[in-house]
């Protein structure tokens, strides 16, 4: 069987034109989801986790663009796909939900309205139908007297309810796969653990397929089958996240695991992983991560291939062994 | 929503009151109309009767109050100048001005709007940066100077629309109105687009802002992420929101697009109110200075208030005693 999402060499720029090559924040970057699985998208601030998600929605920021790759979603090439194409997938059969609720939901439309569209978008239904559809997915996600409530306004909505809502639309059409934008990072860590929660529950029972991009390892660990980690726009290491977060082979990888807080011991100073991301234009020669890698050498200077083994995968010459980490 | 807009009448209430102070205290105290209203020739006698027929032998509070009790009949005076009641001119002038501010309001909603979500949705064509470079036109030419060359190339040179006077006018909710006869439309053409230029310069680049504003918000992102037509994201989703800086524009406009009107209709002729209190000023005419200044006052009152109920349509953060 053929994996719902097969994302091959996929190279997204913003600015440049032809023949030119602007600044790329998708480098290469391939990996596949497979139905009703969740793989985590992990990676610092800026490594190009979300224009991964918006290239493969389609809906790039201006000077945005995919500049080569495939993104095969059941077979069919979505960078090749006309806008329409594409109009009539989003929502429909790949739904997105974004990081901050306060600001993914019209302020000068009803809750009603919106949903109510985004029905009415790919379903030619009658208005009375569609109210119907939206009432019953509020209910879904657990937002009490959903009749009244499709009535009020975003800023009548607590953030996470605002994110409840936004999730309600996303699973308004069963679709084959989610894109979720750190959804639980705005919210407060009781809501977060509910929205995780409800989150598993209806991907459970619609057997959607999510990319779950987030920093949060502990989600990952909770929430993902696989996890993808990104560093300055490539992929650094993939592979089941239980096999990768007990022994990650890329440096990278180990300094993330190092860096969460549980796993400190007590008075132990917080590890964190020395240097800051590198600039898009300046990346170092060879390995990106090269200048704060504390296994770097001269090996290094070449740029290592994302190198598979078994059902995992990482981009390093000096790989982290069980025994060298501890 | 009801009890809001409740509260916003009584806050304009307030505002006429406070104003008919200032407006009383501006022409009543500040200089001695006894000096502009009396010959310096005068007898003592006469001197005396012509202050007790104005009341300004009252003291302060009785003059002010006897001024409220005018103002609530309407009753300003007689003009100096015509010998007629002073309210009775402005209202008779009201009509000219109006259709010439509505006129040009249209005009500069009609082209400003849709040019301005052109050039804000495709800033990158060459054709936006046309219009934008047209719209500094607009802001910069001097009103004066393109109402001369409008009259120059409409009328002088290829005589198509006349330039002076409203042309016939019809009856409507008793005013006179041009805009009811063809001749009266060819009449009003000129002035208005003239008035407009200015306004539909300045709604243009604040729709075109919006636009660039509104576009790039995670809502319009999320609009499109749920497989909306890019027509109705453009005509809800976008549009929607900024029609809430443009009612604001819209609304403080109209009450400047009526205050200065006067330039377009010195130019045109335009038998405005804009011209008869530049008349009225420069001849002292204190009745009709007066009933202007508070037509003015009322007018922005309630121009405020229309726009403050558009908000509360138009805005449901704005209806705070809502309930959810
Ligand atoms: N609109 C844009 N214009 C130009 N460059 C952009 C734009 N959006 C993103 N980039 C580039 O892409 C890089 C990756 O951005 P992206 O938003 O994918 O990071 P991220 O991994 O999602 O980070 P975060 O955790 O902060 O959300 C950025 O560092 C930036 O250089
Ligand atoms: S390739 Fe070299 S520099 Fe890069 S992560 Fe591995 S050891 Fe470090
Ligand atoms: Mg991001």
């Amino acid at each position: 069987m053929t994996a719902l999402l097969q994302v091959r060499n996929l190279v997204t720029e913003f600015g440049g034109a032809k023949g030119r090559s602007g600044i790329r924040a998708v480098n290469d970057v391939s990996f596949s989801v497979e139905r009703g699985r969740v793989l985590g998208l992990v990676g610092e601030s800026g490594s190009g986790k979300s224009v991964t998600g918006f290239s493969i929605i389609r809906l790039l920021e201006r000077p945005g663009r995919i500049a080569s790759g495939e993104i095969l979603f059941d077979g069919v090439d979505l960078s090749r796909n006309s806008e329409e194409e594409m109009r009539r997938l989003r929502g429909k059969r790949i739904a997105m939900v974004f990081q901050d609720p306060t600001v993914t939901l019209n302020p000068v439309l009803s809750v009603g309205t919106q949903m109510i569209e985004a029905v009415l978008a790919h379903e030619s239904v009658s208005k009375d139908i569609a109210r119907q559809r939206a009432r019953d997915a509020l209910g879904l996600v657990g937002i009490p007297s959903p009749e009244e409530r499709l009535a009020a306004y975003p800023h009548q909505f607590s953030g996470g309810m605002r994110q409840r809502v936004a999730i309600a639309i996303a699973f308004l059409h069963k679709p084959d796969l989610i894109i979720a934008d750190e959804p639980t990072t705005a919210l407060d860590v009781t809501i977060q653990s509910q929205i995780i929660a409800e989150f598993q529950k209806l991907t459970e029972e619609t057997k959607t397929a999510v990319i779950w991009i987030t920093h949060d390892l502990a989600i990952v660990s909770r929430l993902a089958d696989d996890i993808a980690v990104m560093y300055a726009g490539r992929l650094v290491e993939t592979g089941p996240v239980s096999e990768v977060l007990n022994d990650p082979r890329h440096p990278y990888t180990a300094g993330l695991i190092a860096s969460v807080p549980s796993q400190n011991q007590r008075g132990e100073r917080l590890r964190q992983i020395d240097g800051m991301t590198p600039a898009l234009n300046r990346l170092p020669q060879g390995c990106s991560f090269r200048r704060r890698c504390e296994r770097a050498d001269d090996g290094c200077l070449v740029i290592p291939e994302l190198a598979p083994s078994g059902d995992r995968s990482f981009r390093c010459i000096h790989p982290v062994t069980k025994v060298s980490a501890s | 929503m009801v009890t809001s807009i409740i509260r916003r009448l009584i806050q304009a209430v307030f505002v006429v009151v406070a104003m008919t102070v200032i407006v009383f205290i501006g022409v009543n105290v500040i200089g001695n109309p006894v000096d502009i209203l009396i010959n310096p020739d005068a007898n003592q006698a006469e001197r005396a009767r012509v202050i007790a027929h104005y009341g300004l032998d009252q003291p302060l509070w009785r003059q002010y109050l006897l001024f409220l009790q005018g103002l609530l009949h309407g009753d300003f005076g007689d003009s100096f100048v015509y010998g007629r009641p002073a309210m009775g001119l402005i209202l008779e002038r009201l009509p000219a001005t109006l259709e010439l501010a509505i006129s040009a309001l249209t005009i500069a909603l009609v082209f400003g709007l849709p040019l301005g979500l052109y050039a804000g949705l495709y800033p990158n064509r060459v054709s936006s940066k046309l219009i934008m470079s047209g719209s500094i036109l607009g802001f910069s030419l001097p009103t004066f100077w393109v109402g001369l060359m409008l009259i120059m190339v409409f009328s002088v040179e290829l005589g198509w629309l006349p330039t002076n006077g409203r042309g016939p006018t019809l009856e409507l909710f008793g005013a006179q109105w041009s805009f009811l006869t063809g001749e009266g439309i060819r009449h009003l053409l000129l002035p208005a687009f003239n008035l407009a230029l200015f306004k539909t310069s300045l709604i243009l680049r604040l729709t075109r802002a919006g636009v660039q504003e509104v576009l790039p918000q995670d809502y319009v992102k999320f609009a499109r992420a749920k497989g909306l037509r890019e027509r109705r994201v453009i005509a809800v989703h976008v549009l929607k929101n900024l029609m809430i800086p443009v009612v604001t524009i819209i609304g403080l406009e109209f009450g400047s697009l009526i205050a200065f009107s006067v330039v377009t209709e010195s130019i045109f002729a335009w038998p405005g109110m804009g011209k008869l209190i530049i008349d009225s000023i420069n001849l002292l005419d204190r009745p009709v200075i007066v009933a202007y200044l508070m037509m003015m006052v009322l007018l922005f009152v309630v121009l405020n208030f229309i726009i403050d109920v558009c908000y509360t349509i138009l805005d449901p953060r704005v209806r705070l005693d809502s309930k959810a």
